[in-house]
């Protein structure tokens, strides 16, 4: 039994799990009724249900970054603004240049596939930049980081751009007859998607590899720039993606606001997932678990109305528990608590 | 490749991109120009000082504009432009800023090297301008604040400042809501429950229309603010936000969204919690700002009020130069004329006459 115990504890997806379910008690606590669910035009209605699916874009995110993180121990801090980006894009296409339209001047198809192609030409630049020039992560990604918004202002005419077409609407919200919000399954699909290509193929490996030792992976035959221009690329993709589902959420794109900040969080929810920034082994599942948690205690700091001025302070209250808790130093000295018990045992008998 | 050349090749595709940007704000003056329509008042003010002006030379007139991230950026910009035209004897040189301080210090610099007469500025952050107002005073170029006030220990910095009353829309919001409660025919001992969206914390917008609706709140004993939240001006934040406080409250009355685009996501989270509003719903929704596109929210039945943040500070602006090239002396602080449109009003009418 204590074996069994000790065994779940040492699994690496455990520490990220108790966070998340700690964030959840103090609901029950708090409010209670955040476990409610009901059913609301046919669509499920509750704070559960805000939670996965406002959490979409940054379970997106994550995955994707993780990958970044673990390829190259770096970080790419330009996803917000690809997101902008890609989302400008699409309505731009869809609109035909009109700040505000009722009907699409092109196929929904073309702006979505431009969109995601967006996404994989930042993400590919940034590979390119990461990977065969050899430019720091954040250097690199800085360029998109400060561009990126700018781009998306000329692309929009500065203007925020309207769709007000209910088919551009199903991305980000609930399709008819669907009792859950379309973004959680297109976060779902991705988690899974990602999950069986790197553990079907060798790629998850690869990356680890390349990520633990450069040279060494060079030397067993790997290429280094490839794999991590591909994580770079796919990270870019998945920031595209996001970037519809921000955009159709408010049927809009807002290159100002769209994906804001959100860089920093998906970094986070990579941190929260028990993965080393440094790079190397890593768990997808951790970070999904960890964008969870973001969006959880935000919704939870909703529900318990705590006000506007306060709120960042205990969220990075919040944040910096659960990161200690996590740490190597923290999980030492718990190491040395416990040997310490037992010594005294001993002594005892 | 050498460390070296690799600087030089990512400081050059900085450099690319920041010219890129950079033509793109310059092109980006709007080609249609959308006449906007001043008072007839202040046509003839200065059609009397062009009589005057035109034996002097032409006043030089630099605007470091924030950017045009909106249809009300869009309109300020318009503003000015149609008043400062040459036959108002102004020169207008006209600066976007693309919402970074950066470019807006480097205009006022371009501006005391192009000794204009006046400088106005439309500062993108509240902080950080000492240094580089201190250059345009040492100039002896007078400077006029639009729209946001700066943060100085020294107010000699800046000659005037021309914005919205924040804290009066906030009590205009809360007198419509007096109005409105009183046509509505409700018993005055009637609890009306409030929610309100607040803008980003600290933004000179939302600490005056917070304060404002707070003065009117205090005087009707029977309204119940339940709660304040931030949605940071943004509508996915707004609607988050929204969908909360449908959660823990039953019983909405009236919700207030410091600008208009809350207030779409505030409308969306309603329409999503299976309740409804505007005039015909449960749940009243007032905004600020009166965008285009609250109009249509207005239309649709889906926001009960709107009330102006008018952009039209040019004709202000143009009062103070006239009166300071005169050697009068101005007012520190001087407001726009704003009201407020709701659905009791003609407002397919009002939106096509209106410049923004």
């Amino acid at each position: 039994m204590k074996a069994k115990i000790n065994n779940i504890m040492s699994t690496e997806l455990f520490l990220p799990i108790v966070s998340l379910i700690l964030v959840l008690i103090i609901n029950i606590i708090k409010t209670p009724n955040f476990f409610n669910i009901t059913i609301q035009n046919g669509v499920f209605y509750g704070y559960i249900i805000d939670v996965i699916n406002r959490a979409s874009e940054l379970v997106i995110l994550a995955v994707g970054m993780t990958l970044v993180v673990a390829s190259s121990g770096g970080t790419d801090i330009s996803v917000g603004a690809v997101c902008a980006l890609s989302g400008a894009v699409a309505c731009f296409i869809l609109s035909g240049g009109e700040v505000s339209t009722s009907v699409y001047h092109s196929p929904y198809i073309v702006a979505f596939v431009s969109a995601i192609i967006v996404g994989l030409v930042c993400g590919s630049f940034n590979g390119f930049l990461v990977a065969k020039m050899n430019i720091q992560p954040m250097v690199a990604t800085l360029i998109l980081f400060t561009a990126g918004r700018g781009m998306a202002q000329l692309v929009t005419n500065g203007q925020i751009t309207y769709i007000r077409v209910e088919s551009f609407k199903m991305l980000g919200n609930s399709v008819k007859g669907i009792p859950l919000p379309t973004p959680v399954f297109i976060a779902i699909a991705v988690v899974i998607l990602t999950f069986i290509i790197l553990k079907r193929t060798a790629l998850g490996l690869y990356i680890e590899t390349v990520g633990i030792n450069n040279k060494a992976a060079k030397l067993v035959g790997l290429n280094p720039v490839l794999i991590r221009f591909i994580a770079y690329a796919f990270c870019g993709l998945l920031a595209g993606l996001a970037g519809m589902i921000v955009s159709s959420r408010v049927y809009s794109a807002d290159a100002n606001n769209a994906g804001l900040n959100i860089e920093l969080d998906a970094i986070l929810a990579v941190a929260l997932g028990g993965n080393s920034l440094g790079g190397g082994k890593f768990s997808l599942l951790g970070s999904v678990i960890g964008a969870y948690t973001i969006q959880a205690l935000t919704t939870t700091l909703y529900a318990m109305s705590v006000s506007a001025d306060q709120l960042p302070v205990y969220k990075a209250i919040v944040v910096v528990i659960i990161v200690s808790l996590q740490s190597k130093g923290f999980q030492r000295i718990i190491k040395e608590f416990k040997l310490k018990r037992k010594v005294e045992k001993v002594y005892e008998k | 490749m050498s460390k070296r050349g690799l600087g030089l090749f990512v400081s050059a595709i900085m450099l690319t991109m920041l010219a890129l940007t950079g033509c793109g704000g310059g092109a980006k003056a709007p080609e249609e120009s959308k006449a906007v329509e001043s008072s007839a008042e202040q046509k003839s003010e200065e059609a009397k000082t062009e009589e005057s002006k035109q034996a002097k030379e032409k006043i030089v007139v630099g605007y470091a504009q924030v950017g045009a991230e909106s249809d009300w950026r869009t309109a300020n910009t318009e503003s000015f432009k149609s008043t400062f035209v040459p036959e108002n004897g102004y020169e207008l040189i006209f600066n976007d800023a693309q919402q970074k301080q950066e470019n807006q210090i480097k205009a006022i610099r371009d501006f005391i090297q192009q000794e204009v007469d006046y400088i106005v500025l439309a500062p993108v952050v509240e902080t950080g301008w000492d240094t580089v107002l201190q250059e345009a005073k040492d100039a002896g170029i007078p400077v006029i604040l639009s729209d946001r006030m700066i943060k100085t220990s020294d107010d000699s910095l800046y000659t005037a400042l021309v914005c919205g009353d924040f804290i009066k829309e906030g009590e205009t919001a809360g007198h419509w809501l007096e109005d409105y409660i009183k046509l509505k025919g409700k018993n005055h001992d009637e609890k009306i429950n409030i929610v309100t969206l607040q803008g980003t914390i600290g933004a000179s917008a939302q600490v005056g229309r917070t304060d404002g609706f707070a003065n009117i709140l205090a005087k009707n004993s029977n309204w119940n603010m339940l709660a304040k939240q931030t949605g940071e001006f943004t509508q996915s934040k707004g609607q988050e936000v929204m969908e909360s406080f449908l959660k823990q409250f039953d019983d909405i009355d009236v919700v207030v969204a410091e600008n208009d685009n809350m207030a779409f996501g505030a409308i969306d989270a309603i329409k999503a919690a299976g309740k409804t509003c505007g005039p015909e719903g449960e749940i009243t929704v007032i905004s600020y700002d009166a965008v285009k596109a609250a109009f249509d929210a207005m239309i649709a039945g889906d926001l009960n009020a709107s009330i102006e943040c008018s952009p039209l500070h040019g004709p202000r602006v143009a009062e103070i130069i006239q009166k300071l090239e005169k050697g009068e002396t101005v007012e520190k602080i001087q407001y726009v004329d704003e009201s407020y449109f709701d659905t009791s009003m003609d407002l397919e009418k009002i939106k096509s006459e209106r410049a923004y």
